[in-house]
């Protein structure tokens, strides 16, 4: 089986969910019999070929391009800025039909059975893909508009690019029931032909890092991921006004970058804990390991979550997680805390139950990491196979 | 000769209300009222008092050959009285028929035979003065919460006066033995019955499952199976909770009609008949012991105790309660030593139960928080909240 892929850098030159998804089912993909030719925007700094360290059953082809997802207008603009003459488009709409030009000329001389793109930036080049080659596609919703912007003020473009894909699709894989649900509801796709494919992350024994000094002396709680309305920052610093009313020898650690983050500054500065709330910045590589390490505790307080891999990326480094019952890894994770990301009184009541009671810490900490020992990606690449089979066959 | 014992467990908790730290201090009201009446009410009507009907009914029917035995906590008698007066009332009618046995057990459903014997004594005669004062009846068998059981409980069951104990017929500790013969505890001279899980859960568990090959059951089928225990054992024990009828397994499912038509096809027979535990102990004697120094339960496929104690949540809670045991009964403040003693019940901990998310979704099925670990966490923060409570009582305060 040959598979024509559309998807994005690997970390640690991207970061993100998104990038770590298609790198780890690539990689459980590439352990069968299956051929992948992956199609990716790179921007030109990119040192190593990652895919070729996975498996010589990928073959890379690179379209020189800023793309990155879940890139905002004013994001491109910052990036393109800096290169007036560039061949690349003026918006970030213009950049993505470019791009997708530059992927039909691909498709045009590989030989594949099957089309599988990764959210709506690839759409566009497996559309044209499957026009030229009659070759069924499937798209891997990761995100969908609704979710970036918290339910309210979605994109018309975006939102259009996305139902165009999916309607285009011979399947559909959401990365949640909680993404299914969306397809279904926002875009009117037929329930029958989106099939639900959990993410997953292989699990290693993480190395046994010594706390670090500051554990010594306070308590930390952990929020890591873009600080977007979507990642639910604000509740985050909500419940920790809350919860430093009760005990005031906590830190709160906010890791990350993105449109809100003026805005949380200001807001933690309004009530008055900005001495207890302390900002990351972006962290990169071996840092958000270590940030994971440092927390004695993971919130993921997110809006509108489709799957949420940080929290089995804590739950790895051995840390508690609180996560929203918005989110579709509380699909498949049962040894983590779970509240509505509204109700900000029981997330500071669940963060201080943690901080305080050591057999509750102790239970999830290990019961968690049991759970996610039998998590690996061969789960998810075992699935996709099985809708590949179908397309294929029939 | 086959004799049939049922015995019914009605039991319905405190339920705890979600008690967050911001609680703590402020507010010393722990529990659901709302939840705990709607739920009673509920229960009442869709399982108690049809129940009651029916088995009133065929006591009558039969001339007084059916009968039946409860074991009713002290904190479901305390709510039918705030909730739901009726179903006391019921009972009493049932009680009057003379066919009807009442067991004692500890009045809050408790562990606290595992944890302390003193706090165990206690509720247990709280438990025999609330039975007395109800119905004007001396309950001379007793089961422990959940069917806990071992060697130690029988001697201290017998030293308290009972002439007979209730356990599961776990595989076990039975190994080639039937659970169908009346036994003798070691080192306790009571009598020992045994609950026949296989015919009990068919009743209890299997009987709305389509998928069940015994589906669908209806009394002469049972009757048969009954009948076919004649002449390898001399009584059926079938214990189960009393929710079972309307509840667990639903009226339209026809699970009153099974109970309806069930005394009049097992009488026909003529070698049958039922008994209640009392009546069990006069008429067989124990045919062998039993030694079980380690604990058994009728939980799960496990029979033990992991179903309330099994996890490092559970037993940290526990712990924490029963620390409190001295200071709360130290204090004479009645609310405060009510209160710790609602909080005991077994329920509370059976909810931080873990196993379900590996195994079946029956600890689900009955759990009101959405997770373990909430029902965890709202137990220690009521806790805190005690510890802040025996901390400012006036000192002074005498009975």
């Amino acid at each position: 089986m040959n598979v024509l892929m559309f998807g994005w850098e690997f970390p640690p030159i991207s970061s993100g969910g998104l990038g770590t998804a298609c790198y780890g089912l690539t990689k459980g993909l590439s352990k069968s019999d299956v051929k992948i030719t992956f199609v990716l925007p790179y921007a030109g700094d990119m040192k190593s070929d990652f895919l070729k360290l996975v498996s010589a059953n990928v073959k890379v082809e690179k379209i020189k391009s800023p793309l990155m997802p879940y890139m905002t207008q004013t994001e491109y603009e910052k990036i393109r800025g800096s290169q007036p003459h560039s061949i690349y488009g003026s918006t970030l709409f213009e950049e993505v039909e470019r791009y997708t030009k530059a992927a039909a000329g691909i498709a045009k001389k590989e030989k594949f059975d099957i089309i599988h793109c990764h959210d709506w930036m690839t759409y566009g080049a497996g559309i044209e893909a499957k026009k030229m080659s009659k070759k069924p596609m499937v798209v891997h919703v990761h995100a969908t508009e609704f979710d970036r912007t918290g339910n309210h003020s979605a994109n018309p473009y975006i939102y259009n690019a996305e139902k165009r894909g999916m309607w285009f699709a011979d399947s559909v894989i959401a990365v949640s029931n909680f993404t299914k649900d969306k397809v279904v509801y926002h875009y009117g796709v037929n329930p029958d032909k989106v099939h639900v494919v959990h993410n997953s992350i292989d699990f290693n024994e993480a190395s046994d890092n010594k706390a670090p000094e500051i554990r010594q002396h306070k308590k930390i709680v952990l929020f890591l991921g873009r600080i977007t309305l979507q990642k639910g920052p604000d509740y985050f610093l909500s419940a920790a006004k809350k919860a430093l009313a009760i005990d005031p020898n906590i830190l709160f650690i906010i890791a990350g970058s993105g449109d809100m983050e003026r805005y949380v500054i200001e807001k933690a500065a309004e009530l008055s804990i900005s001495d207890k709330v302390l900002f990351a910045g972006f962290l990169k590589g071996d840092d958000v390991e270590k940030a994971y390490k440092m927390a004695d505790l993971y919130i993921m307080p997110s809006v509108s979550e489709p799957f949420g891999l940080t929290a089995l990326e804590a739950i790895k480094c051995n840390t508690p997680v609180i996560i929203s019952k918005q989110s579709g890894v509380s699909e498949v994770v049962q040894h983590c805390l779970k509240v509505d990301f509204w109700d900000v009184d029981e997330l500071a009541n669940k963060i201080l139950a943690v901080l305080r009671y050591r057999q509750l810490k102790n239970s999830l900490q290990e019961d968690a990491s049991s759970e996610i020992k039998k998590f690996s990606w061969d789960d998810p690449a075992k699935k996709c196979i099985e809708i590949y089979n179908n397309l294929v066959g029939g | 000769m086959v004799s049939l014992c049922f015995y019914f467990q009605v039991h319905q908790p405190f339920r705890m209300r979600r008690y967050s730290v911001f609680d703590i201090g402020s507010s010393h009201n722990y529990f659901d009222n709302k939840k705990n009446e709607e739920i009673l009410k509920k229960v009442s009507s869709k399982c108690y008092l049809p129940a009651n009907r029916i088995i009133l009914d065929l006591i009558s029917k039969t001339g007084g050959k059916f009968k039946v035995s409860y074991s009713i906590t002290g904190v479901a008698l305390e709510q039918f009285r705030l909730y739901c007066p009726e179903v006391i009332d019921s009972f009493k009618s049932l009680s009057k028929t003379g066919c009807v046995e009442f067991l004692d057990e500890t009045y809050y459903h408790s562990l606290a035979f595992l944890y302390s014997k003193k706090e165990f004594k206690k509720q247990v005669l709280m438990h025999r003065k609330k039975i007395m004062d109800l119905f004007r009846f001396k309950p001379k068998v007793f089961r422990n919460t959940e069917l806990i059981y071992n060697n130690e409980l029988a001697s201290l069951i017998h030293e308290m006066g009972y002439n007979g104990i209730l356990a599961e017929g776990a595989n076990h500790i039975l190994g080639w033995r039937s659970p169908n013969f009346v036994y003798r505890p070691k080192s306790a001279r009571i009598g020992l019955l045994l609950r026949n899980y296989m015919l009990s859960d068919d009743i209890s568990f299997r009987f709305g499952d389509p998928n069940w090959k015994g589906y669908p059951l209806a009394a002469p089928k049972f009757a048969s199976w009954v009948n076919k225990v004649n002449g390898n054992g001399n009584i059926i024990n079938l214990f189960m909770d009393y929710e079972t009828f309307g509840e667990h397994q639903w009226a339209d499912k026809g699970i009153f009609d099974f109970l309806r038509h069930l005394p009049k096809e097992v009488l026909r027979h003529k070698d049958n008949d039922f008994v209640t535990p009392s009546q069990a102990l006069k008429k067989y004697n124990p045919v062998a012991e039993l030694d079980i120094p380690n604990t058994i339960s009728w939980a799960d496929m496990e029979r033990d105790l992991s179903a309330w104690c099994g996890n490092k949540i559970q037993k940290e809670a526990i712990k924490h309660l029963y620390l409190l045991e001295n200071k709360v009964l130290a204090s004479k403040d009645r609310q405060l030593i009510e209160d710790w003693r609602k909080l005991q019940t077994s329920d509370n901990f059976y909810y931080m139960c873990t196993k379900w998310f590996n195994d079946g979704d029956v600890h689900k099925y009955f759990n009101p928080y959405d997770s373990p670990y909430d029902a965890f966490i709202s137990l220690m923060n009521i806790l805190n909240d005690f510890t802040i409570r025996l901390a400012i009582r006036p000192k002074k305060q005498k009975v």
